[in-house]
């Protein structure tokens, strides 16, 4: 499982080793059977594009017929969300929305600090052997599927912490939001220690020599100068746990309006959709079309996530060059 | 990194309290997540061992919680991830070997690779959704096998395009310019000493993926697994269940009997992903010690 993690969460390192010079790339293939075996390589890397068009189009698609019936209006301005109901059908997102915010909020707050310290003990600290050691220990983390997480969230975790908090419900936001931050530490300190490891010796040197002891170097050089890598890290991060979906449809229960009680029954935007699809919905009716919606309201806020975070990497890498 | 540095600097403590007490911390923050993690296995393992026996394997579900088995949904993962790595496999090894060995410099190489990094981040359960509309739907396959494999196929492709990738590179120049030196077409080259030598890597990959589909439950539950089945696939178009489905199935039940089977599900999922990973990281050793 060691390597899992480094290849699932790192879409923004490939490509990133300099293009080394190959002259016969630049010619064409010779025979007609090379020609033909160069087409069919290259038509299923087309495949990536094609699934790219295609999760689009399926949403897009599904969703006008949501937005047929639900003008954009009621679907961000109505703060209730009860499309399946017979009578009193409300469609505003937000309970959705603000339900998938809090259990990412909750997330990233286990996440980002046990992974940027992980990530500087294991960059900055750790004996060689010590980091040999750990860094694939802590990736088995992410290698866990996270039906298994969601067991433990509503098994183990949540009867823990009525322990502690006593009004805690059975189906709540705290719990799912911590097991899912520990899922995600992995994920952080990786990608913040390739941030780390990639600021340069002499920026390190240059530190201690003006006096600098450990901590100040580490806190005041080098963590600003990984930043945008590390920020990079985060917002991956952030998306991840927006997308999650077994650990909050097991462990958070169900609502259908604004709460803004961690404590209490929430509902993501991922739960919603599993929800509904487990049960027989027909094709074309209001339930089945309005978890279109809900997927596409997923996909452009993760989109953006991944792509803010693709930007901030490769902004760190230019930086880094020069 | 600390590797790098002159041992005088690495071992420049100051000795401040404030130093040390931040080690502890960064320790902790370090230990407390695997901790976490055997607090998780060690439970798993006391709830769910006892369950076991060869019965919990063999037989179907039922709505006693004490009788009911796992076949179904055992044969359902294995008929899914025999079709996800048929189907992702060659798919995703012949995009990889065309984005490295031919179309470096081409502008479609440049869309494709941003399409992947792309792809590498959607949540699975709009994988899901694609599977639902298109396979399930649109494409008529309806709630089969098939359906759900195709899905999963697409799920793992980022994974086995980037793995295979990575191992296409660690094949030196060298090789290649000798290989074409000696008269070999590119095809020539690519099949008999980039992908031999690459083969590791490769097969690494690929494992990774099929652990990473195995787990998978959200878009099993859009793209067709069904919760509750008394038979196992018989073909391609067969309705089916998978184990995290089976899992996801009997953790939605309020009785205690049922979460017992869950937990013992969970050991038989994680017994079967430790051995593909067992395989890969031996696989890995075993060829990472043959010099190139």
């Amino acid at each position: 499982m060691d390597a899992s993690a480094a290849t699932s969460v790192e879409p923004v390192a490939s490509g990133a080793t300099s293009k080394p010079q190959r002259p016969w790339l630049r010619q064409r293939s010779g025979s007609v059977g090379e020609r033909a075996i160069e087409l069919g390589l290259a038509a299923c890397s087309l495949v990536s594009i094609v699934v790219t068009i295609g999760i689009v189009v399926v949403l897009l698609y599904e969703a006008s017929g949501f937005f047929a019936h639900v003008s954009l209006g009621e679907f961000l301005g109505d703060t209730m969300w009860t499309p399946t109901f017979t009578d009193n059908q409300h469609f505003g997102v937000w309970p959705l929305v603000v339900g998938t915010l809090m259990t990412a909020t909750i997330a990233m707050s286990v996440a980002l600090p046990f992974g940027l310290l992980a990530a500087i003990y294991l960059s900055e600290y750790a004996a060689p052997r010590t980091r040999r050691m750990l860094k694939p220990a802590l990736e088995l983390l992410a290698g866990v599927p996270t039906i298994v997480y969601g067991f433990f969230a509503l098994t183990v975790v949540t009867p823990f912490l009525q322990g502690w908090l006593p009004e805690l419900g059975g189906f709540n936001a705290l719990s799912p939001g911590i097991v899912m931050g520990i899922m995600i530490i992995p994920m952080v300190s990786s990608l913040s220690e390739d941030a780390i490891y990639a600021v340069p010796d002499s920026i390190r040197e240059a530190a201690y020599g003006l006096g600098a002891s450990k901590l100040p170097t580490i806190f005041r050089v080098i963590v600003p100068s990984a930043w945008s890598g590390i920020a990079a890290a985060m917002t991956l991060a952030v998306s991840r746990a927006i997308g999650e979906t077994m650990i909050v449809a097991i462990a958070a229960g169900q609502s259908n309006t604004l709460s803004f009680d961690p404590r209490g029954q929430t509902e993501t935007m991922t739960a919603y959709i599993v929800r509904i699809a487990q049960g027989d919905l027909p094709t074309g009716s209001i339930g089945y079309q309005s978890i279109f919606a809900v997927g596409l309201v997923l996909f452009v806020m993760t989109l953006t996530m991944n792509l803010v975070s693709y930007r901030l990497s490769r902004k760190l890498r230019a930086r880094n060059r020069t | 990194m600390s590797a790098k540095l002159p041992s005088s600097l690495l071992r420049r403590r100051d000795g401040v309290v404030a130093e040390i007490a931040f080690v502890w911390l960064a320790r902790f923050a370090v230990f407390a997540p695997l901790i976490v993690l055997g607090w998780l296995l060690g439970g798993l393992a006391i709830d769910g061992l006892g369950r076991i026996d060869w019965a919990f394997i063999t037989e179907l579900p039922s709505r006693k919680a004490e009788r009911a088995g796992i076949w179904p949904a055992l044969m359902g993962s294995l008929w899914l991830i025999t079709l996800t790595a048929a189907i992702a496999l060659p798919v995703g090894v012949a995009a990889a070997i065309y984005l490295e060995e031919y179309g470096r410099q081409s502008r479609i190489a440049g869309v494709v690779e941003v399409a992947i990094a792309n792809l590498a981040g959607v949540p699975s359960i709009i994988y899901g959704m694609l599977g639902l509309g298109l396979f399930v739907r649109f494409a008529g396959l309806g709630k089969s096998v098939i359906a759900g494999a195709l899905t999963l196929a697409i799920l793992v492709l980022p994974i086995i395009i980037m793995s295979t990738r990575e191992a296409l590179r660690t094949v030196r120049d060298s090789l290649r310019e000798a290989a074409l030196g000696l008269g070999a077409t590119r095809w020539q080259m690519v099949r008999q000493v980039i992908v031999p030598m690459a083969l590791p890597g490769i097969l690494t990959g690929a494992i990774l993926a099929v652990s990473r589909a195995i787990g998978e439950t959200a878009p099993l539950v859009l793209a067709g697994a069904v919760a509750y089945i008394s038979f196992a696939p018989d073909g391609i178009d067969a309705p089916y269940t998978a184990l995290p489905m089976q899992i996801y199935d009997w953790t939605s039940r309020p009785q205690k009997a049922f979460l017992v089977n869950a937990a013992a599900a969970i050991v038989v999922l994680t017994v079967v992903l430790l051995l593909l990973n067992s395989v890969a990281i031996w696989l890995r050793n075993r060829y990472q010690k043959r010099a190139y």
